[in-house]
């Protein structure tokens, strides 16, 4: 049996120093991506950081004042968006109201002239895929919004797109259905091997769903790597803030050998730290460093610092120390938690073993 | 979930209901006194037989409708409805179209544009079409310099300039319906139907028309039943010579002072746009099939 299902060799999208100004603001500032085949990744920022702008000009909707678009290579910038063979599942679905679900999945197909049974029989299999067969006579509005957006989902992909773009598609779900359907989104994904961009705000989605995140802020791409490397290793103070929870100190460089600096936090303790780029002898630098890396310890010593123990709260299997060091920095610790607590209680905090914290020049 | 909400919402209780009704009392009042009594009398009047309104009988019904010169009256009047809501049709839907894609600025200045016929009195737009369209008019001076005609066109007095007219003076009633029908629609609709590779028109067809539909069937009763009864335009752009049911209404009830048959004539003139309006949105509910909610 022939099997539409299984894809094409899956396509690599480039985008090539692309900008697009409305009037004199600047949407997209000069952002370059490489995709690679079959890769899902994620367009990742706040509102008004020019994400669902980049889509729309992948998507062809939106014009470049600047940059390519290239799919395989070739460019797509003098394509219409009709004849670009991208698929896409917006928002709020954008399913057409007055036609039943099969004709919405079926609209992609006609518009390239199919006709008769081969329609029909193209439209149940991909309703089947999203689990909707039993649906196909309804109108949308008759649907739950986790079920519009299969159906969004299967007319995007009945054209057997090349690229497939995801605009916040998880946004209008409550929290189960988002659970479900980004694992449906992932398995369609890996099945037909398609080259996937998602826009979304939420970081944890970003970091379900896709294979490589871009994190976007005021138009430009901050980084663009795996969502462990951007977790782990934030290159920008802003993805520092902007993923995960993280806790800044002031700071200063008291030695620079090697490639690596001597920290003299304001908090009290001198640390040995990978340097960073471009910041000299006595510089002021922010010490960013993820509540988990951080340890409680009962004994001072030369890289531990003073704290005033604050609220502790169980979280699931962690407790979450709030705690307040001598400069005044309010700190976030988070420990394994266990059932007996002794000893001296525990006015210091300390790197923990494993812990890597970034350094960022601090901004002035 | 919306929909649990939406019922969830406690019902008023039964005495604030009856005072909800009696608020609509007034209104009720006023429309039964001064609209559905006289159309109650208008009837009564059309069954007498002589214009002293004594002889009860189907008289008046009987000479109006033996008279073959009545149905053209009536056929002809429908045919200017038609044609005025056709033209306003072919002009007016490309311009909603353009007013959904101008910026929100331009917006303003097409929306005084489109209002502008209604602000307007009727005898004033009335007379300014006899000075556009008149021998010595704008139209006639501009066609004869620009050597497109060597004679001035008749255009005041035939049924071309009437529809012309018409057609800019019952525009509003076209426009505002079917804006605001179609600013409603999802503009991600027009996107996505692109993406799934559907050129203009296809989109333009198969989802801006459906889905635009009630907009368009609510011009088209405006501007039929309008046009229709546009006594004023039809008289003083028209003229004497294109007789229509309301030039006829007004001799027989004002020149002729035969009420009875005026009042056949009016009811005719009611029962023919009531026919042609119920089938426009007979017709309009089947093509269209959407209609909100």
């Amino acid at each position: 049996m022939q099997n539409t299902l299984t894809s094409k060799a899956a396509r690599a999208l480039d985008v090539e120093d692309l900008s697009v100004r409305y009037g004199t603001s600047t949407a997209v500032d000069g952002v370059t991506l490489a995709i690679e085949p079959g890769e899902v990744v994620a367009l990742l920022g706040p509102s008004g950081c020019g994400k669902t702008t980049l889509l729309r000009v992948i998507a062809g909707f939106v014009r470049q004042a600047a940059g390519r678009v290239r799919v395989d290579g070739s460019v797509i910038d003098h394509l219409p968006s009709n004849q670009r063979n991208i698929g896409i599942v917006f928002q709020n679905y954008a399913l057409f109201p007055h036609m039943t679900v099969a004709e919405n999945v079926a609209y992609g197909l006609r518009a390239r002239g199919n006709r008769g049974p081969e329609v029909q029989a193209r439209v149940s299999r991909f309703l089947d895929t999203v689990q909707l067969g039993a649906f196909h006579q309804r109108l949308p509005r008759q649907l739950s919004g986790g079920q519009q957006q299969r159906v969004a989902l299967a007319r995007a992909l009945a054209i057997e797109p090349s690229i497939l773009l995801l605009d916040e598609p998880f946004a209008a779900l409550d929290r189960n259905l988002r659970l479900d359907m980004q694992i449906e989104i992932k398995r369609l994904q890996r099945t037909l091997g398609l080259t996937t961009i998602l826009v979304t705000h939420d970081q944890d989605e970003a970091m379900s769903v896709a294979d490589r995140i871009a994190v976007m802020n005021k138009g430009k791409v901050e980084q663009f790597d795996t969502p462990v490397a951007i977790y782990d290793r934030p290159q920008t103070l802003f993805v520092n803030g902007f993923i995960g929870t993280t806790n800044l100190m002031n700071g200063k460089i008291s030695s620079l050998r090697n490639g690596t600096a001597t920290v003299a936090l304001d908090a009290g303790a001198s640390l040995d730290l990978p340097a960073p780029d471009g910041v000299g002898l006595g510089a002021p630098v922010l010490m960013s460093v993820r509540p988990e890396q951080l340890a409680l310890s009962a004994a001072p010593g030369p890289d531990t610092w003073k704290i005033e123990p604050g609220l502790a709260l169980p979280i699931g299997a962690q407790l979450v120390h709030e705690a307040r060091t001598v400069d005044g920095t309010f700190l976030k610790i988070i420990e394994p938690r266990r059932t007996f607590m002794t000893g001296a209680p525990r006015a210091y905090c300390t790197l923990a073993a494993d812990a890597r914290p970034t350094l960022f020049p601090r901004p002035t | 979930m919306s929909l649990e909400r939406a019922t969830g919402v406690a019902r008023p209780p039964r005495a604030l209901k009856l005072a909800e009704w009696q608020l609509a009392l007034p209104l009720a009042l006023a429309f039964a006194s001064i609209f559905l009594a006289p159309l109650l009398m208008l009837v009564g009047v059309s069954f007498f037989n002589d214009d002293k309104i004594s002889q009860p009988g189907f008289g008046q019904w009987a000479k109006f409708l033996g008279d073959p010169f009545n149905y053209k009256v009536i056929a002809d009047t429908m045919l200017l409805g038609l044609k005025t809501v056709c033209a306003t049709i072919v002009i007016g839907y490309p311009l909603a179209l353009i007013y959904l894609d101008a910026s929100p600025r331009l917006q303003k200045v097409l929306t005084f544009i489109i209002v502008m016929p209604l602000l307007l009195s009727v005898v004033v737009r009335t007379f300014a079409w006899i000075v556009v369209l008149g021998r010595e008019g704008v139209v006639n001076t501009l066609l004869l310099q620009l050597g497109i005609i060597s004679e001035p066109l008749r255009l005041l007095q035939t049924e071309l300039g009437l529809v012309i007219s018409l057609t800019q003076i019952e525009m509003p009633l076209m426009l505002l319906p079917l804006i605001s029908v179609m600013s409603r629609l999802d503009p991600n609709l027009r996107d996505a139907s692109s993406a799934l590779g559907a050129s203009r028109w296809r989109t333009l067809f198969t989802v801006i028309v459906p889905l635009s539909m009630p907009g368009l069937v609510a011009g088209c009763l405006l501007v039929f039943a309008s046009s229709t009864t546009a006594f004023i335009s039809q008289t003083v752009i028209g003229g004497v010579r294109l007789i229509y049911l309301p030039l006829l209404i007004w001799q027989q009830s004002l020149v002729v002072f035969n009420w009875p048959f005026a009042a056949v004539v009016s009811l005719t003139l009611l029962v023919s746009v009531l026919t042609v309006v119920s089938a426009l949105s007979y017709i309009g509910r089947r093509s269209g099939g959407y209609v909100h909610g």
